[in-house]
């Protein structure tokens, strides 16, 4: 399995749909929840995340063999956390976008995601190879989150914004607002993980291909 | 008397009005992740509450005597916090195994796990940096008590959800449920209707 080889192509592609972070190790998911009300917030916290775990990744896998085994995961953490701090004060500058985001940006931090591809991979990786995870599970993360906040914002108000410009407009008088609303997020999310499990249910007879 | 009230509604509304769970989405892994049987979350929530308390007391001590004074916070806030939680994790697991070995087998595994519990990050950040507390209507001044207080209504609101919620899922095993349903769908959508409930709390304050 491990010696199986691991083209950076495959690496990057497999984010999306074999290891999904959101869908299928369902990890990172308060963010994508909480956040997935607007798209251009949802664009924001994309970018971070892809940033946090693609710099984590490379970092944790130049060090993998000088640190003991034995104090790695504060090693990672503080690691992560530096990345983090960037974030945290590059989008400081747009007042508007972080007034949003809020207390999302210093949780990304303990976001499993990043913690699990440091530990779960980067931590054996090569680094070309743990570059491509980064950038693929980050994407993955951020397509989901792009779904849900397109679902919730297009269908919860109607209309998408984006840059205060309006995007879409569907011009439909009663929306149902609930979708923008908080059991609006566990709703889609349970409609994605269930439409999951009937495309994985169709599929089963066939053989099992990743 | 209006002091007392103040307190109650500062616990009364990080508890149940803004509730961290099912109204603003933190620590939303281990909810879904522990909440399948009772006893577990039993487990998990004793060990929440004992870990938070005292994360946000080491965080308030922290922020308002070492970051703010040399002026270092805005930058390294969020590392200190994370190493403060996580050595004070270690540091309660070898006591509780030292002094107690019943306590230590029944939180176990979850007291590692709360290292990474957003929660008990995002309840310290909240708590003790000033320009985070933003949800509520309570007049809040970040003092020590204030800090307690918010921290353990958020902790006692955390597991009265996840003790409710895995009451429900033990439930949900025998009901008769869709195929594709069956599993994260059906929980993702209780967890909405229990969130449409606890949406009802949010008139109590005109927020």
């Amino acid at each position: 399995m491990e010696e199986k080889k691991r083209t950076l192509w495959g690496e990057l592609r497999k984010g999306f749909i074999t290891t999904n972070p959101l869908l299928v190790l369902m990890v990172g998911l308060c963010s994508a929840l909480a956040i997935s009300t607007r798209v251009e917030n949802c664009i924001f916290m994309g970018l971070a995340v892809i940033f946090v775990l693609t710099c984590s990744n490379v970092i944790i896998s130049l060090i993998r063999n000088f640190i003991p085994d034995q104090v790695r995961i504060p090693i990672y953490i503080v690691v992560i956390a530096s990345f983090v701090t960037i974030v945290d004060l590059t989008l400081k500058t747009i007042p508007a976008v972080y007034e949003r985001l809020g207390v999302w940006i210093p949780l990304i931090v303990v976001n499993c995601i990043i913690l699990a591809r440091a530990e779960g991979y980067a931590s054996s990786a090569k680094v070309s190879h743990a570059f491509m995870d980064g950038l693929g599970i980050g994407m993955g993360y951020t397509s989901v989150l792009l779904i849900m906040s397109v679902f919730r914002e297009l269908f919860g108000t109607g209309k998408i914004v984006l840059f205060e410009k309006k995007v879409i407009d569907l011009h439909i008088k009663a929306v149902p607002m609930i979708l923008i609303m908080f059991p609006g997020a566990f709703i889609t999310y349970a409609l994605l993980s269930a439409l999951l499990q009937w495309y994985q249910a169709r599929k089963k007879p066939g053989a099992e291909e990743g | 008397m209006n002091e007392a009230w103040r307190y109650f509604l500062l616990f009364f509304g990080a508890s149940v009005v803004a509730n961290i769970l099912l109204i603003r989405f933190i620590a939303l892994c281990p909810f879904f992740g522990v909440s399948t049987s009772l006893e577990t979350s039993l487990g998990m929530s004793i060990s929440v509450i004992f870990v938070m308390t005292m994360a946000t007391s080491v965080s308030w001590i922290a922020w308002n005597y070492v970051l703010e004074p040399l002026g270092v916070g805005e930058f390294l806030y969020i590392p200190s916090f994370i190493l403060i939680i996580a050595s004070l994790v270690q540091f309660v697991e070898m006591v509780i195994k030292k002094t107690s070995p019943p306590l230590y087998r029944a939180m176990g595994i979850y007291l590692p796990l709360i290292t990474t519990n957003c929660a008990v990050l995002a309840a310290a950040t909240e708590s003790v940096k000033p320009g985070f507390f933003t949800k509520l209507n309570v007049a809040y001044h970040y003092g020590f008590p204030e800090a307690l207080v918010y921290t353990i209504g958020v902790a006692v609101g955390f597991s009265l959800v996840l003790i409710f919620f895995a009451a429900m899922r033990e439930r949900l095993e025998l009901a008769p449920i869709p195929k594709f349903f069956r599993g994260v769908p059906i929980a993702f959508i209780t967890a909405a209707l229990f969130s449409l409930a606890f949406m009802g709390f949010a008139g109590m304050f005109n927020l």
